[in-house]
């Protein structure tokens, strides 16, 4: 079905292909969006796959440990494209002192981030989520199918992964489950800058180097360390890393913490 | 890497334990296309385990997978030539695993055999050959790994070689290159090695990949446009989907089967850009039509000419990967490209061996897990679709039992005939109570009520009439009542006072509520002016557990009495009719009624569009 498009057409349409796909079978489903660039790729992909009107809601998972940066671009893409944002904030955790200054952060990231999905989730019955996470962030991602369900807990069975082939997703659920829809899968980092470019989509600044330092991946402003990079614009940033060997998650604390951190992570729901 | 070039996705199958893994560790270690102290960190894992450090590792990153050894599931990672960026997926070799292993193969354009040179062709080398051709696959590399432990014998590569040469010149296949490899050492992996083989000549596994082709296009074969989804934009409908093959642009004239309804296309959709004049195959598109006419998800547009074929029986050759074994009698939901069709197994004609490839085994009744067969389906609907050989992506179906997929096939043996009404044949199956939902899942949809009403002149007849045809040639059951059927027997003895008017009515919904739980789709077509009776139907028919649509057909009085097809208004007017609704008696329109149809702004056929947008969704299987 490739050939004489190019690479970034041929991911393009295959995201809009699920992104239709999943609002067809999904009558219940939203989008959690962190503003991070993968999040704008993917948010700018659903303003196409649905020329412009998107039929879910947004959802962001305020840590309230985000950069203020984030918050600045949450408000004004909002007015931008306006969709239906939803905030969550994991209140009873934060309420029983659940903070990166007290407690370590794999612990941190569960509550804040897995528990208050979950809540979110159960506070909506959504039967589906959209999310952004791409085969090349790590390695269990990287055996990731584009409708994953998840049980009652949001775990993943990556043992038993639905058999997913020829465009034909068996979307019907267990009772409990939701599933997880992953049209970025095929992305890679690079592709991901090079379509921001392309398309010339609005991003937050932290990417961009200042001083000496750029943010490579964003999350909570505790545990998430700028790279030395002088790279401030994206023909910078690609050039940046068709050179580096490092892993782009390298700069987020949560996935370091302990062997399989991820794997845990991802088996109680993380995305 | 040149944005333009397309990215090689290439899978690796093979028997377990032949060192599939292995072979893609060492690829992604010379290539220098892990991350930095990836091999480091893997080292001094297996330091602090106690094991010997392997290449196979790299890639068996769940922690599942390296304590037993082998790949669980398919994986995908990149690594990068001098030519160009490949995917390698990782396929399992077990046969408990062969889900994931056709998960993975059939997303790639090109596949590497892995045979131990030690073990030689075993049934998993032959098995995933098998299904190697019915993914489609053209492209093929065999490599013939762990050369180290026969001692680089020639001898016996050129024996495996023609072994699984014949074999696979028996589906069809012509490997791209036999390889002598070895995994562990390094030999003619990404460089020729240390000179273990002088006696071969070829590439080495690198350079044999940087000669294949990327994915093919399928531009040049005929259009084939499956509608995904009908989204409203204001008062316009986009159409929306992929293309499969071919192109079209605007202006263009298309079929949309099996209905077979025309119309052209008046512009392809953009968001935040210009629209576009043209589109091709691969592209995520949004149409509108120049003409109004029902088109839905599962539709399939064409160019006049060159059109798909359509019928309710086809033969496939299916790999199975469900639990319960594929039986004759069985049904299935059949799904293709877009379309979703209930299906009855009515033959299995060959069950191929895989270890043999033997296909002359005499008809059998069943096909077990991991087998491979060429069965006959009967579908309840039309379905449209191509020969694998001709138009690749409309010649392959899967089969879906309850959450599960549990096979896939190719197509063959359709024949093309010009494009004709497909009768379905209705098929029967097991004996035992008959529910509600088996008389759905046996009809493909739910009995329900529609229940137009409105003034008389209105339109309630025509649309029943047309909304009647749609859902017939949906192959649903439907019938329409209507004052002609029921005034003139059942309903003889009443009159056109208000207590027979309620008696009517209270009679039609009985028996509009008795064949929907039958299982058909009733359309009422009668005035019935008051509320209170239009209540009493509607209840009627939840207590038996149907739907139920209420359509109010709406069309000013002037209107109605302009049109008076039955010169009722008329003689109404002059006083030969008394109690006529609109004139001397009155009408009670609905309160929350489930659609709105303003017959005298629009045609049947939109008002008919506006129902069926409707009732479809509530007609679906639960």
């Amino acid at each position: 079905m490739t050939g004489d498009s190019s690479h970034l057409d041929t991911l393009e349409n295959h995201s809009i292909f699920i992104l239709r796909e999943a609002n067809h079978a999904f009558k219940n489903m939203a989008m959690p969006w962190s503003m991070g660039k993968d999040s704008n790729v993917l948010l700018w992909l659903a303003l196409k796959a649905f020329l412009g009107r998107i039929p879910f809601p947004l959802l962001h998972i305020d840590t309230t440990y985000e950069f203020p940066e984030m918050l600045e671009f949450r408000e004004w893409a909002q007015t931008r494209y306006d969709f239906k944002l939803i905030v969550k904030v994991n209140q009873d955790a934060r309420d029983r002192g659940i903070g990166y200054e007290t407690h370590d952060p794999v612990t941190v990231t569960h509550e804040l981030k897995t528990v208050a999905l979950k809540q979110a989730i159960a506070e909506h019955g959504w039967d589906a989520l959209i999310t952004g996470i791409r085969r090349d962030e790590d390695a269990t991602r990287a055996k990731e199918r584009y409708f994953s369900p998840r049980d009652a807990d949001s775990g993943w069975k990556y043992k038993d992964q639905p058999p997913q082939f020829w465009g034909q997703f068996v979307t019907g659920k267990v009772p409990g489950e939701h599933m997880r829809v992953q049209p970025l899968l095929d992305w890679t980092e690079v592709d991901i800058w090079r379509y921001l470019q392309r398309e010339k989509i609005p991003i937050p600044n932290l990417y961009f180097a200042r001083g000496g330092k750029r943010f490579r991946s964003l999350g909570c402003h505790p545990i998430t360390h700028p790279i030395d990079s002088d790279a401030s614009t994206i023909e910078e940033i690609i050039s940046e890393l068709e050179k580096t060997r490092t892993s782009e998650r390298a700069g987020r604390a949560q996935d370091h913490h302990e062997p399989h951190a991820m794997q845990k992570l991802r088996t109680q729901g993380f995305m | 890497m040149n944005e333009e070039t397309a990215r090689l996705k290439i899978v690796f199958v093979g028997h377990v334990d032949h060192g599939k893994s292995t072979l893609i560790g060492r690829i992604l270690v010379e290539t220098d296309s892990l991350p930095e102290g990836k091999v480091k960190s893997i080292r001094e894992a297996c330091l602090a385990a106690r094991r010997t450090f392997e290449y196979a590792f790299v890639l068996d990153a769940l922690s599942e997978e390296q304590e037993q050894n082998i790949t669980i599931d398919t994986t995908q990672i990149q690594f990068r030539s001098r030519r160009r960026d490949y995917v390698i997926i990782d396929a399992p070799g077990h046969l408990e695993f062969i889900k994931n292993m056709i998960t993975g193969a059939a997303n790639a354009d090109a596949a590497v055999v892995v045979i131990a040179a030690d073990e030689g062709v075993r049934e998993q080398s032959r098995r995933h050959g098998q299904l190697l051709q019915l993914l489609g696959m053209r492209q093929v590399i065999v490599a013939v790994n762990k050369m180290d432990l026969i001692g680089f014998s020639e001898e016996r590569f050129r024996q495996i070689e023609k072994e699984y040469a014949a074999f696979l010149e028996g589906l069809g296949i012509t490997a791209f290159a036999f390889i002598p490899v070895s995994a562990r050492s390094g030999e003619n992996v990404v460089s020729p090695g240390k000179g273990a083989m002088p006696w071969f000549k070829g590439n080495d596994l690198l350079e044999a990949l940087d000669q294949l082709e990327g994915a093919q296009s399928s531009s040049e074969l005929p259009l084939r446009f499956p509608i995904q989804d009908v989204y409203r934009m204001d008062n316009r409908r986009v159409f929306a989907g992929r293309i499969e093959s071919g192109t079209l642009k605007v202006g263009d004239q298309l079929i949309f089967a099996p209905h077979n309804k025309t119309a052209r296309i008046a512009t392809i959709e953009r968001w935040g850009t210009t629209p576009a004049r043209a589109a091709r195959a691969g592209d995520s598109i949004g149409i509108t039509l120049s003409d109004h006419i029902f088109i839905e998800r599962g539709n399939i547009a064409s160019h006049e000419t060159d059109g798909p074929a359509e019928s309710n029986r086809v033969h496939a050759k299916v790999f199975w990967i469900g639990r319960e074994s594929l039986a004759i009698g069985a049904r299935y939901r059949l799904k293709l490209v877009t379309q979703e069709v209930e299906c009855q197994v009515v033959g299995i004609d060959k069950v191929v061996d895989a270890a043999t490839l033997d296909g002359s085994a005499p008809e059998s009744s069943e096909l077990k897990a991991n087998g491979v067969a060429e069965i006959t389906l009967q579908t309840r609907a039309p379905l449209v679709y191509d020969n694998h050989e001709r138009i690749p992506t409309l010649g392959r179906l899967v089969l879906v039992d309850g959450n599960e997929l549990v096979g896939g096939g190719i197509i063959f043996g359709a024949v093309y005939t010009s494009r004709k009404q497909i009768k379905s044949e209705n098929i029967f199956w097991s004996e035992s109570e008959i529910t509600a939902e088996r008389r759905a899942a046996r009809n493909g949809h739910r009995g329900a009520v529609v229940w137009l009403t409105g003034l008389s002149g209105a339109g309630k007849s025509t649309i029943a009439r047309a909304l009647e045809n749609e859902l017939f040639q949906r192959a649903m059951n439907t019938y329409v009542l209507d004052g002609d059927n029921l005034r003139h027997g059942l309903n003889s003895n009443l009159g056109f006072a208000p207590e027979d008017r309620a008696e009517n009515i209270r009679r039609v919904g009985e028996v509009a509520r008795l064949m929907a739980d039958a299982g058909t789709v009733v359309i009422t077509s009668f005035i019935s002016p008051y509320r209170l009776d239009r209540r009493l139907a509607r209840e009627i028919a939840l207590q038996a557990g149907a739907e139920f649509v209420e359509v109010f057909v709406d069309a000013p009085l002037a209107v109605c009495e302009e049109r008076d097809p039955k010169g009722l208004y008329q003689k109404a007017r002059a006083g030969q009719l008394k109690g006529f609704t609109g004139i001397d008696a009155p009408y009670e329109p609905p309160e929350e009624p489930d659609v709105v149809v303003h017959t005298h702004e629009q045609s049947a056929a939109e008002s008919v569009d506006r129902i069926l947008d409707e009732l479809l969704p509530r007609l679906r299987l639960k």
